[in-house]
């Protein structure tokens, strides 16, 4: 009965002809469930033209046993009681579509994860999966012809986050003939990557296979690249997004601007003042600035909290007199830009933890205490000391120890292995040997060298003469014990393998933050309708099988945003993003499951009630008729507004109201 | 130049001993130990023990009961909490150290005039009968049932304690010593497994 | 501003100088102490090396008692032992259903009760939470100027219960000496162990402990060291000749907190128990003279 009353005639013209079998899954169903019994109770009702019980409904011969009878007895609806839905619906709705039946008239039954796996009492299963084999066969009368909803894909994608997952999504995307939009919130595009020196196991020169990739997207025509902006809203739905990005004022026209500098070196702070971010603070900038060398777009930007004339208007701007182009433009402001994009992709990668958090290891309180990012920086020949290892007052260090784990592998703070700080330690404890003939020790819970080429990397590192000490270090003190400790930092560590606890006195020594996820990844998430882990990274569709789709159709991940990794597999996973949101923008369209709402015009009171309710915003109204109506592409079936609906005038596919008062009398029915 | 074998047989193992261990309360994370060694890096008395606290652990899980339980080092162990805090299991360490010590005591595993566990013994006996401490009663007792000698070696702290007035050898007592007595013998070994539970001595 | 007061043994016994600079000092402050009726002993670290079970009942007494007597008011607990096994057994009490039903039965004897809602307070805690170091500074009339202090917290304060300061780098007393107008001396092992009871057992271990904490702070240039704990104070002030023999000349008086508050707010040293000292305090005459 619909809530009007009367009773809607059965929207097929024919009387039902329903198929019904049973599926012994092997034992997993016919081991509690009595299936022989259950298709014989079947039988037995109304509408049921043939019913069958059979080992294996979802193999070849299961799924032709079905076509064949939908022809010999000329079947007009089917029910399978098998496993989940989840599982195989589509199996056996595509057998039935092949047989030449609407896959719609098909209605599965879960007797096994219902029935079977939760009951040990044979009977009582066997009770239970009739009831539930009745509600369907009671249910399916009412079942009519639908058609999926087809979503068309634009061809457009955006890429969020330009570290080197981004940037090899988006060349990726890009060379398929996407045009491709590519949002990074720092001024420049590189991510991480950008800060590294060399690269492990194979010490290539980080900057010289990264900047090329970076010059790429700058240049390729089929990429707009976003710098210093960030993404602020997202609405739509797979195939169909429609994303505002703000773009932050660098103060620089970014089409005038060639990257020359004479504005830098113009500008009335005679030196740099302020902590560069890009060097971590080991180094100092003026308020106008290029991030880093090979920065791209190649482009100044001035900081508003440090430019003289943005905070206080009384500058000479020298800056301005110095730019041959006039590019300098101190009255820009934020720009938001809407964009229509068919797919996602999220890169937006890590933070690293902050060593301060445990206070055992010094950071902040021993100033030779440093991460290994700062280090990697004061290695690099373009960093604050030109590739030179010096410690805080200048001295070069004689001794290094490197401790690892540093925030990782641990309860109070986080519980995974970040994957890369061991084979990052040994590259740079093997750059620092090599830079400065320091003696340098690995202090090591496990090293973990699992990528092609790091264990052979681990034994180069045992050749050169890196001492490696299995213990995790209790502290870092500048409390001396004997004469050698005096004006050092002593590491106090028991020697597991050798079996004593040894006090070490070092120059300088290097923490290997573990990653995190960015303190804002959640922000980000909701904006995309995200899923995340317990730990706060993104969360992949299916940790074995799904590694770059999400539960949101149309978004990917890539990158460290997903979980910790290397470069490799950072570059193989955006690689992976790239070929499945291709896979989508190519076929052109997706096929939506037929579940969605719809909106009986003539019972329609024009309340506006279920305006409101929708969370995916598919209701529209339509003031010249004063009627509500449903756009089938944006409907994602969740029923809210069926319920809230004064009228009844909003039904759902697949879920009528005869649908289900038949399953629930069919339920209850039972004997 | 002697000469030692030293070789571990499955006979050694108790096998229940880790189990009983980690069932105790708050004791569970020590299934989490992944043998890093900061405890024994942080201890300040590791360096004395002849099993490091890390090492006890491992003993511990795999069910070496006699070897752990005649350690120097559930003695040496001067609950500073400092594995505690700093463990990255968070793994109650000191509280491990408890029971270990309390077994060791039960099964009277332990030199007979080691002062540590006299100490120990001495102590809850007074604090049983008298409901407080009587520091320099303790210490005397401590004295005469571990090393008399040592008294005679401290001649010259207590002539200071003396001179300061911190020497008393009044007895401290509570009032309501019954009461007590009640409500400890309510316990009835109550930390004990089951099967072991007697009378607490 | 009224608290109970749990003493414990030793605050009575060889550390009685620690109560005797603990209660005028609170006085003069306006904080009013009652102690706790008929308090037991806490059971320390030894009991529970014995028995647990009986030991948790031994401190839940007092728990118990404390809630009898004292309305909303706090427990104050100054010495770090106690301190220690209050709170721990609080916690035990409240996390493992097996305790509290064995100390719930224990007390159902003496007819005693214990509902959680006592809270057992440091002296520290109160003095900087409670009392504020304002109204501290503003009872300074004799300066500690010019005297370096070696902040010395020890284990059981900070350790596994991270209260009321922080477990790796606790600033309560650092700033209370400053506010004393006392030179805080930086000092690297100011939560690091004094060896708690080994000094009298295993004395080439426990000694030895307290022996790198007097080296450690003459070489920060400290004239005195600062304890909370009376078994820290009596390893630091009783054991000089044996550790000196040892290893080497350490000689460097140790005082309560207490009485260096007492001090600035101008008690006499013999009101203060300084005279009970093995290691006399003699910087104290040039400091507070000085002022």
């Amino acid at each position: 009965m619909n809530r009007s009353g009367a009773m809607k005639p059965n929207p097929s013209a024919e009387p039902p002809r329903i198929g019904f079998y049973v599926c012994h899954c092997g034992s997993n169903i016919a081991s509690t469930v009595d299936c022989a019994e259950v298709a014989r109770f079947a039988s037995r009702l109304p509408g049921v033209v043939i019913s069958r019980d059979y080992k294996y409904m979802c193999s070849d011969p299961g799924q032709e046993l079905i076509q064949q009878d939908i022809r010999d007895h000329r079947l007009n609806r089917v029910v399978v009681a098998s496993c989940s839905p989840l599982l195989h619906e589509q199996t056996f709705r595509k057998a039935v579509a092949k047989a030449g039946l609407n896959p719609f008239c098909f209605q599965m039954v879960n007797i096994r994860e219902h029935a079977s796996w939760v009951h040990e009492d044979p009977q009582a299963a066997t009770a239970k999966a009739r009831a539930l084999a009745r509600a369907a066969i009671e249910r399916v009368r009412f079942h009519r012809a639908l058609e999926p909803v087809r979503v068309p894909i634009r061809a457009e994608a955006l890429v969020i986050g330009g570290g080197i997952a981004g940037i090899h999504a988006a060349l990726t995307l890009a060379e398929a003939g996407k045009r491709v939009i590519l949002v990074e919130r720092q001024p420049s595009i590189g991510g991480h990557m950008a800060y590294l020196d060399k690269t492990f196991p194979t010490l290539d020169c980080a900057a010289c296979i990264l900047t090329p990739k970076m010059s790429a997207v700058r240049s390729h025509p089929n990429i707009t690249l976003w710098t210093y902006s960030e993404v602020v809203k997202v609405e739509g739905f797979v195939g169909n997004f429609t994303v505002t990005v703000r773009r932050k004022p660098r103060y620089v026209n970014e089409e005038l601007c060639v990257g020359c500098k004479e504005c830098v070196d113009a500008c009335v702070f005679k030196e740099g003042k302020f902590p560069d971010e890009f060097n971590l603070g080991l180094s100092r900038r003026k308020p106008i600035y290029l991030p880093f060398p090979q920065a791209t777009p190649q482009v100044v930007l001035i900081d508003p909290e440090r430019c003289l004339n943005l905070k206080t208007g009384k500058c000479k701007k020298t800056c301005v007199e110095a730019c041959d182009r006039n590019a300098i433009a101190f009255d820009q402001k934020p720009e938001l830009k809407v964009v229509q994009v068919g797919t996602i992709l999220v890169a937006t990668g890590f933070q690293l933890f902050d060593p301060s958090r445990l206070p055992q290891y010094g950071y902040g309180r021993y100033p030779n205490v440093f991460t290994t990012l700062e280090v990697e920086r004061l290695v690099n020949s373009s960093g604050p000391t030109g590739g030179e290892i010096r410690l805080r007052d200048g001295r070069t260090p004689q001794s290094v120890g490197f401790i690892l784990c540093v925030g990782s592998r641990d309860h109070r703070t986080n519980r995974w292995c970040s994957r890369t700080c061991c084979m990052h330690s040994m590259k740079l404890a093997l750059l620092i040997r090599e830079h400065t003939g320091a003696d340098v020790t690995l202090f090591y819970m496990d090293i973990r060298a699992a990528g092609k080429g790091y264990e052979e990397f681990y034994d180069k590192c045992l050749r050169e003469g890196i001492q490696f000490v299995r213990g995790r270090v209790a502290e870092v003190t500048d409390w001396a014990m004997t004469p050698e400790e005096e004006g050092k930092l002593v590491i106090r560590v028991e020697d597991t393998l050798a079996g004593f606890v040894r006090r070490i006195p070092l120059d300088m020594v290097v923490l290997a933050v573990g990653k995190e996820p960015h303190p804002d990844a959640q922000e980000l998430r909701r904006l995309l309708n995200l899923s995340c882990s317990a730990e706060g990274w993104f969360l992949e569709r299916h940790p074995k099988l799904a590694p770059v789709s999400t539960f949101t159709d149309g978004i990917f991940l890539a990158g460290c945003c997903q979980g910790p990794k290397d470069i490799p597999d950072t570059v193989a996973q955006a690689g992976a993003a790239a070929a499945e949101a291709l896979a989508l923008m190519d076929r052109g369209y997706i096929e939506q499951e037929p579940n969605t709402a719809y909106i009986e015009e003539a019972d329609c009171s024009g309340c506006k009630s279920c305006l409101p309710l929708c969370p995916y915003s598919a209701i529209q109204f339509d003031e010249a008729r004063g009627k509500a109506h449903i756009q089938a592409a944006l409907c994602k079936g969740c029923g809210t507004c069926v319920a809230a609906c004064p009228s009844g005038s909003i039904r759902q596919h697949l879920f009528e109201d005869e649908q289900i008062f038949a399953e629930i009398e069919g339920v209850l029915s039972h004997d | 130049m002697e000469i030692q074998r030293t070789i571990k047989y499955d006979a050694d193992r108790v096998r229940g001993f880790a189990e009983e261990i980690m069932s105790l309360a708050g004791c569970d994370q020590l299934k989490s130990c992944i043998q890093c060694g900061t405890c024994s890096g942080t201890c300040p008395l590791s360096i004395y023990m002849d099993y490091t606290p890390r090492q006890v652990m491992a003993l511990v899980r795999a069910d070496f009961k006699n070897e752990v339980l005649r350690s120097h080092t559930i003695w040496l162990c001067a609950s500073c909490y400092a594995c505690t805090v700093d463990c990255p299991r968070q793994i109650r360490i000191t509280d491990i150290m408890y029971a270990l010590k309390q077994r060791a005591i039960q099964e009277g595993i332990y030199p007979r005039r080691f002062p540590i566990p006299v100490l120990a013994r001495e102590f809850s006996a007074m604090a049983r009968r008298m409901g407080r401490i009587t520091e320099t009663l303790l210490v005397l007792r401590l004295f005469l049932k571990s090393d008399w000698r040592a008294l005679f070696r401290s001649w010259r702290m207590g002539l200071g304690l003396l001179r300061t007035g911190r020497f008393s050898l009044k007895p401290e007592r509570i009032q309501r010593r019954d009461e007590l007595a009640a409500m400890l013998a309510a316990t009835n070994g109550g930390s004990l497994p089951p099967a072991e539970r007697k009378e607490a001595v | 501003m009224k608290y109970l007061y749990f003493p414990g043994c030793s605050l009575k016994g060889l550390g009685r100088a620690y109560e005797e600079s603990l209660l005028p000092v609170l006085r003069h402050l306006g904080v009013e102490v009652q102690e706790l009726e008929d308090w037991n002993c806490c059971g320390a670290t030894a009991y529970m090396s014995v028995d647990e079970m009986e030991a948790a009942v031994l401190a839940a007494r007092n728990l118990a008692l404390a809630e009898q007597q004292a309305g909303s008011r706090d427990l104050l607990a100054p010495c770090s032992a106690c301190y220690l096994v209050l709170h721990k057994v609080q916690h035990n009490i409240a996390q493992f259903p097996d305790v509290r039903s064995t100390v719930q039965s224990a007390l159902d004897r003496a007819r005693l009760r214990y509902t959680g809602r006592v809270q057992v307070r440091h002296p520290l805690d109160i003095l900087l939470h409670d009392v504020g170091l304002e109204v501290i500074r503003e009872k300074v009339v004799r300066p500690l100027r010019g005297l370096k202090v070696a902040p010395y917290y020890g284990c059981q304060i900070v350790r596994p219960y991270a209260t009321f300061d922080d477990a790796f780098n606790p600033t309560t007393l650092d700033r209370l000496l400053a506010t004393l107008g006392a030179e805080v001396v930086p000092y690297p092992l100011k939560t690091k162990c004094c060896g708690g009871s080994l000094t009298g057992t295993v004395p080439e271990a426990g000694l030895r402990l307290s022996y790198i904490l007097m080296k450690e702070a003459l070489r920060r240039g400290a004239d005195v060291i600062a304890t909370v704990c009376p078994l820290c104070h009596f390893n630091l002030d009783a054991y000089h000749q044996e550790i000196e023999r040892r290893w080497g000349a350490v000689r460097i008086p140790t005082v309560y907190f207490t009485q260096l508050m007492g001090l600035a707010f101008g008690l006499a040293p013999r009101e203060l128990g300084l005279h009970r000292n093995l290691v006399p305090f003699e910087k104290w005459s040039a400091a507070t003279a000085a002022s």
